[in-house]
C-alpha cells in the first residue's frame, strides 16, 4: 500500500484536524521531522536546568520549615512551602496542556508521537517532594532534541539526568574501592540503573547479558551523579576504578574517568541486540501487537547500517510496506487519544485552563489516570503497557467514553456539527456506521462523543 | 487487567433492569469452575496507620505517659478499642473481629510510604526493593486452580502493585460509572459492534455501571466529569461494589483507603479515616450477606508511627503497628500480640514500637486456610522468604 497522507497523519501523527494540511509524502513527512522544532518553540515547556532551578527554591522553603519546627513561625513556614508546592504542581499542570497543544496544533505529528515513545522508553518516574513534576522538563531535556538524532546521544543524555539518577537510584551507588568510599569507609553499589540499562533500555531481555555484565555496567555508572546546586556532574572520586569486564571487553583502567563510561555506552547501542530490541519495540509501538517480522528486520538493519541512527530506522518504518497495513490497528495510548480528540476539536491555546489546575485536573490530568496513564507516573520502569488489551478493559475505555461525551463541549461550548466533525476527524476512513450514528444523535455533544468513542477514532 | 468473561451488548440487554444479585455476569460454568467459597479482602491502609492510636495497649504501663488524653474504651484486658472503631464492636462479641499488634513487614529503617507501600503489596524481603513487579495477591492467584479473571477484582482507582502480575485481575470503581443516554447507548453499540475488543469491554463497563446503582447513589450525568476531579469514591460505595461481586463468581477483592499519614493534630485526623474503615468494614457485611460467613477481611498499613507524639499533636513514620482482621470467617474476639513493651529500652531505635511478628506471616496463615495453600508455596512464592511461624489459628 503506498503513501497515504490521512493514513499518515493517523497512524504515525497526531491525526487528522480541520485547517492543517496531512504531510504529502514520505519526505515532506521525514524533511518535517529533520526540521526545526516548530511545536516545541510554540508552546513552550522548560527543560530540566530550568527546573532545578525551581526545586532549589522550594528546597529553600523546605528547610525554613523544618528549621521552624517547635518555633512561634512554623505554621507560617509551612503555609510557605505548600505554597511553593502548589504552584509547581500548577505549572506542571500547565506543561501537560502545552504537551497536548503540540498536538493539537503541529504539522509535524510524528515528532510528537516519537517523544512520547522515547519518553516511555526511557520510564524515569519522580516521587516526593517536586520529583514527579520533573517529568515533562526531563522529556523535554533529553529525550525530545534526540528523537531524530542518535540513540547513543540520547542515552548519554538520559544518564545525565537527575530524574532517571534518583529514580533509579544510581546516585547513592559508590564504588567500593573509590576514592570517597576508601576516605569515609562507606560506599556500596546500586545495580538498578545497570539493568535496567541492558534488560530495558538497550540490550533487552533476551539480549544475552548475564549477572556479572550488571555488576560490570553498574561498577561503570559508578560516578555519575547530581546534586540540586549544580545539576548532573561525573564525580570521579565516587567511581569505581576499572578495568571492567562488559559483554567480554575490557572498559577503563587506571584513574575513573566519564570517557570508560561513554566507551562502554556506544558498545552498547551499537550491539546488535540493541538494535533489533529497538527495532521490534517500535514497531509493534507504531502497527500493531504482533508487527511484520521483516518491518522490524528493516527497521534494525537500518540502526546498524546508519550507527544507531533513529531518523533513519524512522525512516525505515516508514517506507516499508507493512507498516501501512491496515490489519491489526493498534489501541490509542489515552494520551494519543485525548491529543487527536483535541486535534480533531480545533482547539487552541484560548480553550484551555493552562493557568488553572483544577480545570486541568478535571479535564485532562483525572481522566488520564482514569484511562490508565496518569501523567508522569507510569507502573515501573518498563513503562506503559502495549498492548491494546490493557488499555480497554471496563473501567479504562469506560473512562475514554465518559471523556468523549462531556468535555469537547466544555473545551468548546460551541461543538460542530457531528456529521461534518465525522468527516473531518475520519477522513476517507470514516465508517458507514459512525457516520450514520453521528446523524442520529440527540444532542451535537453526544455525535460529537460517539464519533471519538468509535474504533475507527480509538485506533490508529 | 486482562479480559473480563465478555457478554455481548445482546445478551446483556436480556439483564436490563434486573438486580445486581441476578446479574448473569458470571456463568454457572465459571462458578462451578471457582476456586473454593472463601472470600478474602484486603484492605491497603496507605500512609502509615497508627497502632498505638487503633488498639491503645491500656494494660502497658507506661502507655499513659506517652500518649496522654481521654482513654479508649477496654477490649480485652490489655488493649482498648478506638471510639472511631466503636461499630465494629458487635462484630468482636460474635468474634467475627480480631487484631494483631506489633507486627510489621520486613521493611525497616528508611521510613518512606512509597517503599514501604512497595513492599506491604509486593510481599517480599527489603532486598528486592527498587524491582518489584508483582503483587502477592496476584502471585495468589495464579497458584489458585481455577482462577479466572473475575476471581479477583481491584476495586477503585489507581493500579494497585498488590494486584500486579501474570493472573488475570478485574478492575473497576463505582465512580468510574459509565452513563449514557437510551439513545446514545443504542447508537454506541453500533459502532462497537465489529469490534470485539471494544464492544466486550463496554458491554461490561454498561453492566457494572448498572451494579452500581445498587450498591450506592450514582453519580448525575452532570456531575460525571466532576467525579472525576473530586476524591476516588466513597469507601462504602467502593465496600459495596465489593459486596455485590464476592456474592457473585468473585472470590478476592482489594482497595485501598487513605489519610493515615497523621503528622499533624492526630487527635483530629485519625477518627475521620478509621471511621471510614469502620464503615467500610459494616458495608463490606451487610452488603456480603450470607457470605460473610466465609469472608476474612484484612486491613494492613505500610508500617507503624512513632511512639511519641511530635511537636504539633501528631506522630511520625515508625515501624511495628496494627493489622485488623473481620468477617465471619474468622475465630476473633482477640488480640495477637507478643507484646514488646513501650519503656524506652524496649523500643526500636529508641523511637518506635519494636516488631515481633512479620505481619505476612498472618497473612499467610490466613490464607493458608482459606484456601488450601501448601505451606511451601506460600514462603517461596507468594511471600519469597517468610518463615510463616507457629499458625496464631485466626481462622478455622
Amino acid at each position: 500500500m503506498p503513501f497515504d497522507p490521512e493514513h499518515a497523519e493517523m497512524r504515525f501523527g497526531c491525526g487528522l484536524a480541520p485547517g492543517i494540511a496531512p504531510p504529502a509524502s514520505l519526505e515532506d513527512m521525514l524533511s518535517r521531522l529533520a526540521g526545526p522544532d516548530d511545536a516545541a518553540r510554540a508552546h513552550p515547556i522548560p527543560r530540566t536546568a530550568d527546573f532545578l532551578a525551581v526545586m532549589r527554591d522550594v528546597q529553600v522553603r523546605l528547610k525554613a520549615r523544618r528549621q521552624a519546627k517547635g518555633t512561634a513561625g512554623e505554621d507560617a513556614a509551612r503555609a510557605e512551602y505548600r505554597k511553593a508546592v502548589r504552584q509547581v504542581r500548577a505549572d506542571a499542570a500547565g506543561w501537560t496542556g502545552q504537551m497536548l497543544l503540540r498536538r493539537a496544533r503541529t504539522r509535524d505529528g510524528l515528532r510528537e508521537r516519537l517523544a512520547a515513545f522515547w519518553a516511555d522508553h526511557f520510564t524515569a518516574r519522580g516521587e516526593g517532594f517536586v520529583w514527579p513534576e520533573a517529568h515533562h522538563p526531563y522529556i523535554e531535556a533529553a529525550i525530545r532534541p534526540h528523537v531524530a538524532g542518535r540513540f547513543a546521544d540520547m542515552l548519554r543524555a538520559v544518564c545525565q539526568e537527575p530524574l532517571m539518577l534518583t529514580y533509579l537510584d544510581q546516585g547513592v551507588s559508590v564504588g567500593p574501592n573509590s576514592a570517597r568510599a576508601i576516605r569515609k569507609g562507606a560506599g556500596g553499589i546500586n545495580e538498578n540503573f545497570a539493568r535496567e540499562m541492558l534488560e530495558l533500555h538497550t540490550l533487552g531481555a533476551g539480549g544475552g547479558f548475564d549477572q556479572g555484565d550488571v555488576a560490570a555496567l553498574a561498577r561503570l555508572l559508578t560516578g555519575l551523579s547530581f546534586t540540586l546546586k549544580d545539576g548532573y556532574a561525573f564525580r570521579a572520586e565516587r567511581a569505581e576504578p576499572g578495568p571492567h569486564i562488559l559483554l567480554g571487553q575490557s572498559f577503563g583502567g587506571g584513574a575513573p574517568r566519564a570517557a570508560h563510561l561513554y566507551a562502554a555506552l556506544d558498545m552498547l547501542t551499537s550491539h546488535p541486540a540493541t538494535a533489533r530490541h529497538l527495532a521490534q519495540k517500535m514497531a509493534v509501538h507504531f502497527t500493531a501487537d504482533m508487527a511484520s517480522g521483516a518491518l522490524a528486520d528493516a527497521m534494525t538493519r537500518a540502526y546498524l547500517d546508519t550507527g544507531g541512527d533513529l531518523l533513519a530506522m524512522t525512516r525505515a518504518m516508514l517506507a516499508h510496506p507493512a507498516a501501512w497495513s491496515g490489519q491489526q490497528r493498534n489501541v490509542k495510548p489515552p494520551v494519543d487519544f485525548i491529543g487527536s480528540a483535541l486535534r480533531a476539536l480545533e482547539v487552541t491555546p484560548r480553550h484551555l485552563p493552562l493557568a488553572d489546575p483544577k480545570e486541568m485536573q478535571h479535564l485532562f490530568l483525572a481522566p488520564l489516570d482514569l484511562m490508565g496513564q496518569p501523567v508522569g507516573a507510569p507502573p515501573g520502569p518498563d513503562g506503559w503497557p502495549e498492548a491494546d488489551a490493557d488499555w480497554i478493559t471496563p473501567q479504562r475505555l469506560a473512562a475514554r467514553l465518559s471523556w468523549a461525551m462531556t468535555v469537547p463541549f466544555q473545551l468548546r461550548r460551541v461543538l460542530p456539527d457531528p456529521q461534518d466533525f465525522a468527516a473531518t476527524a475520519l477522513g476517507a476512513a470514516l465508517p458507514r456506521d459512525v457516520r450514520g450514528a453521528a446523524a442520529r444523535a440527540e444532542t451535537r455533544a453526544e455525535g460529537i462523543g460517539l464519533v471519538l468513542s468509535s474504533p475507527a477514532f480509538q485506533r490508529t | 487487567m486482562s479480559r473480563l468473561t465478555r457478554r455481548h451488548f445482546l445478551t446483556r440487554s436480556a439483564a436490563l433492569g434486573c438486580s445486581l444479585a441476578a446479574s448473569p455476569l458470571v456463568t454457572p460454568v465459571t462458578l462451578a469452575s471457582a476456586p473454593g467459597d472463601a472470600r478474602l479482602v484486603v484492605i491497603i491502609l496507605r500512609g502509615a496507620l497508627d497502632g498505638l492510636d487503633a488498639l491503645p495497649p491500656l494494660g502497658d504501663a507506661d502507655f499513659a505517659a506517652l500518649r496522654p488524653g481521654p482513654a479508649a474504651a477496654p477490649l480485652d484486658g490489655f488493649f482498648g478499642l478506638h471510639p472511631s472503631l466503636e461499630p465494629l464492636r458487635p462484630m468482636w462479641d460474635k468474634g467475627a473481629l480480631a487484631f494483631a499488634h506489633a507486627v510489621s513487614t520486613p521493611y525497616r529503617d528508611k521510613r518512606s510510604h512509597f517503599d514501604g507501600q512497595d513492599l506491604l503489596e509486593a510481599g517480599t524481603e527489603m532486598d528486592a526493593l527498587g524491582r518489584l513487579r508483582d503483587g502477592w495477591l496476584n502471585r495468589l492467584l495464579t497458584l489458585m486452580p481455577g482462577a479466572v479473571a473475575e476471581t479477583a477484582y481491584s476495586v477503585g482507582r489507581g493500579d494497585m502493585l498488590l494486584m500486579r502480575g501474570a493472573a488475570p485481575v478485574a478492575n473497576w470503581s463505582p465512580d468510574a460509572a459509565l452513563i449514557l443516554s437510551p439513545q446514545a447507548e443504542r447508537l454506541l453499540e453500533g459502532i462497537l459492534h465489529g469490534d470485539p475488543l471494544f464492544r466486550d469491554a463496554a458491554a461490561e463497563a454498561l453492566e457494572l455501571s448498572r451494579g452500581g446503582a445498587e450498591a450506592g447513589p450514582v453519580p448525575t450525568a452532570a456531575d460525571m466529569m466532576s467525579a472525576s476531579a473530586a476524591p476516588a469514591a466513597r469507601p462504602d460505595a467502593i465496600a459495596a461494589f465489593a459486596a455485590g461481586r464476592l456474592r457473585e463468581g468473585a472470590r478476592i477483592a482489594a482497595f485501598s483507603l487513605t489519610g493515615f499519614d497523621t503528622h499533624a493534630k492526630q487527635h483530629a485526623a485519625l477518627p475521620r479515616s478509621l471511621d471510614r474503615l469502620a464503615r467500610a468494614i459494616t458495608a463490606l457485611k451487610t452488603g456480603l450477606g450470607p457470605v460473610w460467613q466465609q469472608t476474612a477481611i484484612v486491613a494492613v498499613t505500610e508500617f507503624g508511627r512513632t511512639v511519641r507524639l511530635n511537636g504539633s499533636g501528631g506522630t511520625d513514620h515508625g515501624t511495628a503497628g496494627a493489622m485488623i482482621m473481620a468477617g465471619g470467617a474468622l475465630r476473633g474476639g482477640r488480640v495477637v500480640a507478643d507484646w514488646p513493651g513501650l519503656a524506652e529500652a524496649d523500643l526500636y531505635q529508641r523511637r518506635d514500637l519494636r516488631p515481633t511478628r512479620d505481619l505476612r506471616a498472618h497473612l499467610a496463615w490466613m490464607i493458608r486456610h482459606l484456601y488450601g495453600t501448601d505451606i511451601a508455596a506460600l514462603e517461596r512464592d507468594i511471600f519469597p522468604g517468610l518463615d510463616m511461624g507457629p499458625d496464631p489459628r485466626l481462622i478455622g
